[in-house]
Parts: C-alpha cells; structure tokens; sequence
C-alpha cells in the first residue's frame, strides 16, 4: 500500500495548546480531525506537513449545542454521523443534516468531521493522484507544476469545491467561529459568515490561514416555516465525491409563499456558488397554487444559465451541467414536501 | 482419453436398499478455508514474515513508449539500507505465459511501452528506505510515439512497439484471427431479415480485494522458495526456471491463501521475478506488496473491442449467418493474447446453431497497461454485440426474444458449425427458469415506460483441452495419503483462488471415501508437495480436478473395501462406506470407523496413497486455432434483467437480476450460487458503472478505488441464483463449471431490458447516464420527424 510520509502528530487537550503548536509550526503544521481526506493526501504527496495537529481531544470542538435564540451550534470535531442523526440538527437545519448523511459512504462518516468538510481541500482529476502520477504527468497549477491541465494555459487553479455541507451552510447563513493567536501570544476569535470563508481560487479556495484553528459552525435559528433539502449527483451510492451538489432553503409566509429563498451549487468551480436568479424566481410563489410549476422551471433554467462545470473533477462535465435543471427542480421539489435528500438510492 | 477420465454422473455407490445416494455432494457444506478467512486467520501473501526480511520496491516508467538510453543506479546503491538494486540487464530473458510470445521482461531492457511499465528493482531494510532509492535511479529516456488508439496503432506506425526486424510490416499487430465456417454469403442470401451494427466494449479491470504480492528465499543449497499471489502456481514456475536460468526442480512456488484474482493474477509477474533475484542476490528473504494503483497498470484486465456484427434470420427466427470483424486493444504486451483473439470468435457457437459464420479478429499493442484474461476471457465482449443484435433480429420480426433464442437453441450431444463437441446443453431450461422467475409473459413489454426486462443467453468452456504449452502429460493430477489416525491428505495443484475448489477435493474425497469434512484435509498449489495441475484459469478446476480426484479417491477405496472384505471374509462389493464408517451391507452389525478399516487396509497392503489424474479426449476442430475453445464440456446460461431507467437522469437502475445457469450438477449449490451472483455483479458492473481508462497522456484516468468505480452493496441488484443441473456425462457425478459463464449475459441484458423500458438500443459501453440521455434525445428527435411527416400527410 501508499506509505505515509513521516511526520510528528501532536494531541492537544485545549483550544490555547492547538494554537499554540499552529503558531510555533506556521506553515509546517497542518490540523487533522478525522483525517478522512488528509491522511490520503498525505500519502499522495499533496500535504507535507512536520507537524500533524489533532484535534479530536479537544472537548469544546465536539458536540451539538441549541442556544437560547435558537442558534445550533456544532463543534467543529463532530463528526458527519452525530449531525446527520441528530433529530434536533434535521429538523432545524435539514439540507445540511442530508449533506453530512451522504458525505463518502459509513464508516468515513464516523470518522470525518463538520469541521474537516467545510475546510475540505479542493479537488481535481489532475491533482488528487499519486506522486508517481502526477510526475509522470509533469504536475499541475495545484502542486509542484506550473500548468493546468483542465484549462489550457490556464493560470489560475479550477479545481472543484466537493464538501457537500458547504453549500448546505451558505444557503442557512451560517457563522464560522475560529480562534488564533495574536502575535502578542493571545488568542483572539473571530466569526466568520460562510459566504466569505470561500474564494474563487482552487489552489486554496479559503480566506483564512494556516493558523487558525474552525472551532464551530454556528447555524442561526431559520424561519418558523422553513424549509430545506440537498440534492447530490454522484456515481454510486456512497462513497463519492459529488458530481454536482445543490442546496436549497425556501422560508414560508403564512400564507405559504416564498417569502425567502436561497439556492447554493457545489462541485462546479472552486468555491460554491449561490444561484440567485434561482432562487429569486421563487420567490413570490406559492407552492402547488398556479404559477408553482412554472417558477420551478425558471428557476432551473437561471441555475442552468449559471452552472458552467468543467472537466476538473472525475465525469461527463456536459453531463454534470445537464444535470444542474434536474438537481435544482428535484431539490427545491422535496425541500417543500418536506422530503430530502434528493439522491439515487 | 483414458478410462480414468470419466466416472459417471451417479452417487459411486449403492446403499442396502439398492439405491445409490449421495452423503455430501449437492450439500452447501461451508468452504474449508471460511471460518479462517473471517476469523482474519487466513495466511495470504503479505501475511507472510520471515527472520531478515528485506522489503523491495518497483522504479516505474513515467513514459508511455521511450527507449532507455542508460540507467544509473549508482546513487540508490550507495543509500544506506539499501541492499540490491536490479534492472532489466539483471534478468534479460524474455517470458509470456503463451509460449510462442515470449515478449515481456521482469524489467524492461531496452524499452518501456506504457506508463507504469516497470524499470528496475530496490530491496532495502523497510518500504521507505526502498522508496526514496527508487528516486535517486537515474534513467535516461529517449521519447518514442506514442499510440493510445488501436486504429491509430495499426495505421500509422512509425515506431513499432514489439519492433520485429524480420517482419516489419506487422507494425502494431498482435494477432490476426480470420476464420469461415459454412456458406456465409448464402446464409445472408436465404435470410428475410439482416441486422448490422456497430458496438463498443470499453476496458474493465478484476480488481481483487488482495493486491499482487510475492515473497522469495533462495537458502545456502540453492532452492529458490515463492510464496505469491498467483492462480497459476504451475506456469510462475516454469517461467521463474526459463527468466532465472535455475533447474526446475530447484524452485518451489507456493500459492497462500488468495484474496480474489478473477484472472488479473493469471501471467507470471514482474514482482515474482524481481523478488526470486533480489533473494538469490542478497541472501534474505525479500517481500515485495504492490500499491492499488501498481496493480492497476499490472492491469490484463477485459480487452476493449470495437465490433461489428452482421446477422441474418429467416421469418421465423431461425438464425442463417452470423459475421463479425472485431478489433480488439491489447495494451503493450501479449500476455494471453493470442488466445483472447481466437476467443473473440472461437466461442460465440452455442447454445445457438446457426449454419454460416464468418469472423475476422484483430488484435493490436497499444501503449496502454496490458490487457489479458478477465473472468469470461475473450468472449464476455462478443457475447454482449451478439446477444443486443439478436434482441435486435427479434424486434425486426416481432417476436419474443425468449422465443427468437428458443428457436435458434442448438440441442445435446451436437457440433457446433466450428467443430465444437456439445455434450450437456440445459440452455432451454435457463429460459424457461428466467421467463418463470421474471414473469416474463405477464411483464415484458408491459411495463410502464422506464421500467424494462430483458434476457440474454451464453455459453462457456470447462477449460479446454488446449495446455498453454504442448504436452502429453495430464491436465490435471492429484495425490491422496491416507492416515492411520483417521486423515486423509489430499495434495492437489489446483489453486483455490477463492472460487472453493479446495472444498469441491475435499468433497470428493469424502463422498468416495465415506468420510466426514473433517477427516479430509487438502494441500494445494505447492510445487514440491503436489502434483502439477495447470490451474485456475478457463473455468476448469471443478471438472478436471474434480475428475482426478475422483480417479484417484477410486483406487483407495478399491484397496480398502478389497481389504476390509478380506479381513471379514466377504464380497468386496458387500462393503458400504459412509459417515465415517465402514460396514456390512448385509450384516449391520459387522462395523467399524474409517479409521480402523484404514488401519486394517495398511496392515494387509503396506502404506496407503494414490495418485489420480485427468486428461481432456481429443477436440476440436480440425483447422488451425481448433482446439482453441474446444472443452469437454459447455456451461449454459439465461440472464433476465429488470430496470428502471430515470428519463431526466439517464440512470440506468437495475432491479433484479434472474441468472440461470446450467452448470452440470451443483456439487455445492452454494458456492455455485455464489459464483453465479458474484459473475453477474461483476458484469452488471461492467455494464453501468467500471471503466479502465487511460487518458490523453496515456495516464490510467484513475488508479485507485476511489476513482474506478465498482459497485458497493447499495449500488447492487438482487441478485436471484437459479441453478440448472443437466448432468454432463464426463463431469465429475455430472458437473461443470459455474464461476465464468454466469457474467456474460448481464451485460446484454441490461441494454435489453433498457430498449424494453425505453426504446433505446445501447451498442457503445459503458451504459452512462450522458450515454442514456443522448440516446433518449435521438428517439425523441425521430419520433417528431416520424410524427410531422405523418402530419403532412
């Protein structure tokens, strides 16, 4: 089998001791939770890191916690199992409680963390292969090369955000808290909307650096008639990244039309995207009255416009673009019914 | 043939009452080696840890075609750890396990011809150390063209990829197979319905859960010791005794405990080799484990063909000529090559007759990780072309297409129109089990759109009696020891590659012997313990093995009856022998245990043993490539398939799976069953969901279990076993094989029942959603053609 490189792991008890490791290391340390995606891209030659951080020991990083506004609030250590089975999480947050359930198959599930798939790696066909691999294909924009082989002569990396509950968190107007230390030696906490965790740059698609450590995801209490679901396309039934992801919340008025609505896509480009055209062709619209069908379909057309995959990840990337309408109409379908996710099996 | 080759299809022998019966044949007695396999106490290669192990690695080549100008190994010599470093210069005699293209090497010498081939060998003090000397072997490449398209290959070849001086004009041809069989063009003149396309069968791969691996010791007195992961034990040992340049018998190979091989562990490889010299070099045992990924350009998995088929019926569906012209991709090396291409015809004859049959197969290196024998060898592919067109030739007439394979069903104790001996044939009976079990009459045709059921039918060997390399010496042989305390020893060369032939030997030897399981154990696949069996390869362990055994297990119970009888002054033929007992069929009373009747037999006629053997009779056609394909025996098999296939998606759904399989008698109807659901998973994957793909840089598109897609327990059918015995009259008690057949008509199947649910015809695998969609949209295009042209008129 792939060996793994050789490298130090340190088990922090306390938030302060991680940072203090991740300032003392800088770029030579990398955090690991479940280590689901780091360990094979340790072995892959991606990540080099001296120093493995892990974080499972640490008690504030783990558990689900409901405040009194409503706010749920999920230590970034939990894993995906614990909030996909969390009657509390499914109801409050359902599109992101079905994107922790179909991350990768079982067993990664209880293993891999929240915290690990919103910080996840991006990813390509070019790049998430062996080291004899991409040397023999003289490496990529990514890693160790200076070309892209999805774009020709493209010069800024296209590989694909693949973490299901990303888009799932953008679309609920989630809170990142993350803590550093200041160079001062303190340690300082900022919160962070999820929206603008992502960039458009999939050699790192992540606004915050190396030292700071995702201590939780804070879901803010959704609207009294809210609705949500995740669609995700993919070749099997478990275990695959997504081929396309899309999350869907619609809030309710009383009288039952789409006060609000938001749609968000993954495993396009490097960052999710909000489709917006999508979710404003809702909006206004009463679910099975008259004119229902028909925002349903633009709304699956706008998204359609909008979603331009590329051959990055594994996959028809046509086929992945035809796919866009299908997903959008069958997620927002079984977000009102209550239903969710959408998925083959 | 020899008498010893055919014993019947009846329980050995009688009971008091007459009647014969069997003790454990036809009981799903558990496998020998199961309990072992999920306690974890199995042994297989890697498991293996001897005093001073040394751990070796593989330098690869980054190049899909370059000479090697020079290597320098020089720096990796010199990194501490280190202990031998080989290259092709180390070990130049070429090898194939086809003895007339000898055109691989443990290393390559002078040539690389795919990326991945492989380059030089490192034995160190652990994996890393190896690692990091493979990065310090400086090789020096000279970049040649590179041909990744078999047209491409055989049209435009500036660089020969097997450069041959003598015959430069074969450029990138592997092989060409044309043959003709009866009057084609008349059988095309006479039919009232002709049917003509094209399909694609794209390049899958076996992965077996176990990745190859392989370990050597070479002692003071020069005997070389290998314990590998191969299901051919016999021909690893003449190729390790032809490479190294050691007498045969100065080598052991000893297959362990296997996990899978489907036919990817089947050519001597590059590991064994390398292991055998890095221990004669340095004295110590060496272990080398491949990667998933290395594994992956080990490859010989399905050969991607292009076919085109060309069939004839008459009205009422009687089959008039069948012609085919097939170009198969072989990937850079021949490995069992030739035999694939004469397979890529050679097996199409059954279970129809048809009178004319015309076939042109063309074979051509590609630099590509090599192609070679995957579970249904050579055949799976032509099989899925013939079984679409035949649905195809039954919608042209109207008619069911049970009925269409009815009328065409070949019958026993026939030829085919390439001189092939059918015996046993319950193809028919396949059909009428999966017509039963899918409700076929009541459902076919009659679901609503999306939904579909579809049938195919096939045919396969019980190996064949063409051995690789020419001989008169038995196929397959066995010994037998038989113990004081109770134990029978029975030393096998078969290789039980998880398939359970180990457990259809002990099976046999109880039911000869009246004996329980336990009072049987067997040894097999080592060279110095047993005797040469040719094999796990073209399905023919159970009916050769099966039939040596019950050679030899005959002549120990002659001995020990004739014995016992003698000690109790009886008729020899008045002894029953079941259960672990021994007694009187006439006087009850008169009973002892096996034990003691071993004990008496070793008294009156010295130390107990037989050897027993299997030959297969004279076959096959009376041409060049006759007897390729030609077995003793064919295995017959229907598949009904039922889908949903999503319209807005394009996926492909499959439901259930019916597989009926005549495999001549169940000796344990459940491994039977289990190879049956275990060849249909494999083609249903196949079919909608594996690709071995190599991309434009002549990389493989995704070497590892992430990106090569096979089915997990959610993405898999029920899968509904029907088992047909028709009792074969030179089967062991009437069998034959089960563990190939059963994948080929899922394929077919599928795009069957899809055309049933949706009315596409899928010719061009694998069945992708994009594929489904694009299909659907050209139906829907020629249905509004079809609909304005009625308009306007």
């Amino acid at each position: 089998m792939l060996r793994l490189p050789k490298f130090e792991v340190a088990a922090p008890q306390t938030v302060d001791e991680a940072l203090a490791l991740l300032a003392e290391y800088g770029a030579d340390a990398m955090l690991m939770a479940g280590g689901t995606d780091l360990v094979p891209n340790m072995k892959h030659g991606l990540f080099e890191p001296k120093l493995v951080v892990s974080v499972s020991a640490i008690d504030e990083l783990q558990g689900v916690a409901i405040e009194d506004d409503g706010t749920l609030v999920i230590g970034a250590a939990t894993t995906l199992q614990a909030v996909a089975t969390n009657d509390e999480v499914r109801r409050r947050a359902p599109a992101f409680a079905q994107a922790a359930g179909l991350v990768a198959g079982p067993q990664l599930r209880r293993m891999g963390t929240v915290g690990g798939n919103v910080m996840l790696d991006t990813r390509c066909q070019w790049y998430n292969q062996t080291h004899f691999w991409r040397k023999s294909l003289g490496f990529c924009l990514k890693k160790d090369g200076s070309l892209c082989h999805v774009v020709e002569g493209g010069s800024k990396c296209v590989a694909a955000a693949s973490n299901d509950t990303a888009p799932t968190l953008m679309s609920l107007g989630a809170k990142l808290v993350f803590a550093r230390r200041n160079s001062e030696g303190q340690v300082v906490r900022k919160t962070l909307a999820v929206d603008d965790l992502y960039k458009s740059d999939g050699a790192f698609n992540k606004k915050v650096a190396g030292d700071e450590l995702l201590i939780a995801v804070r879901i803010p209490a959704g609207a009294p008639q809210h609705r949500g679901a995740y669609g995700k396309l993919r070749d099997r039934g478990s275990i695959d990244f997504p081929l396309l992801g899309v999350a869907v919340r619609i809030d309710l008025d009383d009288a039952g039309a789409v006060a609000d609505a938001d749609l968000v896509a993954v495993a396009l480009q490097a960052r999710p995207i909000r489709l917006k055209k999508a979710a404003e062709a809702l909006v206004g619209n009463t679910p099975g009255k008259p004119g229902w069908d028909e925002a349903v379909d633009a709304a699956a057309e706008a998204a359609y416009g909008q979603c331009h995959p590329m051959p990055n990840i594994p996959g028809d990337h046509d086929y992945r673009r035809e796919m866009v309408p299908v997903y959008v109409r069958r997620t927002i379908r079984a977000a009102v019914a209550g239903e969710g996710p959408v998925h083959h099996v | 043939m020899a008498s010893r080759d055919q014993h019947g299809i009846h329980p050995p022998f009688a009971d008091a009452d007459g009647k014969r019966r069997f003790g454990v044949i036809g009981k799903p007695l558990r496998k020998v080696d199961g309990i072992a396999k999920a306690t974890g106490q199995a042994v297989y290669a890697d498991d293996i840890q001897l005093p001073g192990m040394l751990h070796a690695k593989t330098l690869r080549s980054p190049h899909a075609h370059a000479r090697i100008v020079r290597i320098d190994t020089s720096r990796a010599e010199a990194l501490p750890g280190v202990h031998a470093v080989i290259t092709g210069r180390s070990m130049p005699i070429p090898y194939g396990v086809i003895p007339w293209t000898p055109d691989e090497n443990a290393l390559a010498v002078d040539r690389v011809r795919f990326i991945g081939d492989e380059v030089a060998a490192v034995a160190a003090v652990d994996e890393d150390t190896a690692n990091a000397a493979l990065e310090l072997i400086d090789v020096e490449y000279e970049l040649l063209a590179v041909y990744l398209d078999p047209v491409e290959a055989l049209e435009n070849c500036t660089d020969a990829i097997h450069p041959n001086p003598k015959r430069p004009e074969r450029g990138n041809l592997s092989k060409r197979v044309e043959l003709d069989f009866g009057d084609v063009a008349d059988g095309f003149e006479r039919a009232d319905v002709i049917v003509e396309d094209d399909y694609t069968f794209h390049g899958t791969t076996h992965t077996a859960i176990e990745p190859h691996c392989a370990v050597a010791t070479y002692s003071p007195d020069k005997l070389l010791t290998l314990w590998s992961a191969t299901q051919i034990t016999h021909y690893v040992h003449r190729a390790l005794a032809r490479v190294l340049e050691l007498p045969a018998h100065s080598i052991r190979v000893i297959q362990p405990c296997l996990g899978g091989a489907f036919g990817g562990k089947s050519d001597p490889f590059s590991l064994e080799f390398c292991v055998a010299k890095l221990a004669m070099i340095t004295g110590r045992p060496v272990k080398m484990l491949w990667t998933r990924e290395e594994v992956f350009y080990a490859h010989r998995g399905r050969h991607p063909m292009r076919l085109h088929y060309k069939t004839g019926a008459t009205k009422d569906g009687k089959v008039t000529a069948v012609d085919a012209k097939i170009l198969i991709d072989g990937g850079a090396y021949s490995s069992f090559g030739l035999v694939t291409t004469y397979y890529s015809g050679q097996l199409l004859t059954g279970p129809y007759d048809f009178p004319a049959y015309h076939y042109d197969s063309t074979r051509v290196f590609t630099n590509k990780p090599p192609c070679g024998p995957k579970r249904g060898h050579g055949s799976v592919q032509p099989r899925f072309a013939f079984e679409v067109q035949l649905d195809e030739v039954a919608e042209a007439l109207a008619m069911d297409p049970i009925e269409l394979r009815r009328a065409n069903w070949q019958g026993e104790h026939t030829k085919t129109v390439n001189g092939q001996r059918i015996t046993s044939n319950g193809f028919m009976q396949c059909l009428a089990e999966v017509e039963r079990a899918s409700r076929w009459k009541e459902r076919r045709g009659k679901l609503p759109f999306g939904r579909g059921l579809g049938v195919a039918g096939s045919m396969y060997i019980s190996g064949t009696n063409y051995p690789i390399y020419p001989n008169d010496m038995p196929q397959a042989g066995i010994q037998l020891k038989v113990d004081r305390s109770g134990l029978v020893m029975a030393f096998t060369g078969g290789n039980d590659i998880g398939q359970g032939s180990n457990t259809v030997v002990r099976t046999i030897v109880c039911e000869e012997l009246g004996l329980e399981p336990d009072m049987v154990r067997v040894v097999a696949a080592d060279t110095d313990l047993c005797p040469v069996d040719l094999g796990a390869y073209s399905s023919r362990v159970t009916f050769m093995v099966g039939n040596a055994t019950i050679d030899a297990a005959r002549k120990l119970r002659h001995q020990i009856a004739g014995a016992v009888a003698a000690e109790w002054e009886i008729d020899p033929g008045r002894i029953f022998m079941g259960s672990g007992q021994v007694f009187d069929l006439e006087d009850r009373a008169k009973c002892i245990s096996s034990m003691e009747a071993f004990q008496i037999a070793e008294a009156r006629c010295d130390t107990l043993g037989s050897t027993g053997a299997y030959n297969t009779p004279t076959l096959g056609g009376d041409y060049r490539g006759g007897t390729i394909g030609a077995s003793p025996a064919y295995s017959f098999t229907a598949h009904a398939v039922e889908v949903q296939v999503d319209v807005e998606t394009g996926r492909i759904t499959v439901d259930n799976c019916w597989i009926a399989h005549d495999c001549g008698r169940a000796l344990n109807p459940m491994l039977v069953a289990g190879q049956m659901e275990g060849s249909a998973y494999m083609g249903l994957a196949e079919a909608v969901l594996e690709h071995h793909d190599v991309n434009r840089f002549g990389l493989h598109a995704g070497p590892s279990l992430l990106d090569y897609r096979i089915p997990t327990s959610v993405d898999t059918p029920e899968l509904h076993a029907l088992i047909v015995e028709s009792l074969d009259p030179e089967g062991p008690y009437g069998a034959k094989e089960a563990g190939e057949g059963p994948l080929h008509p899922s394929i077919p199947a599928i795009s069957n029942a899809v055309f049933d649910a949706v009315g596409i015809r899928l010719r061009h695998l694998p069945f992708t959603p994009g594929k489904v969609l694009a299909a659907l949209r050209e139906r829907r295009a020629a249905e509004t053609a079809v609909g304005s042209a009625k308009e306007s008129v």
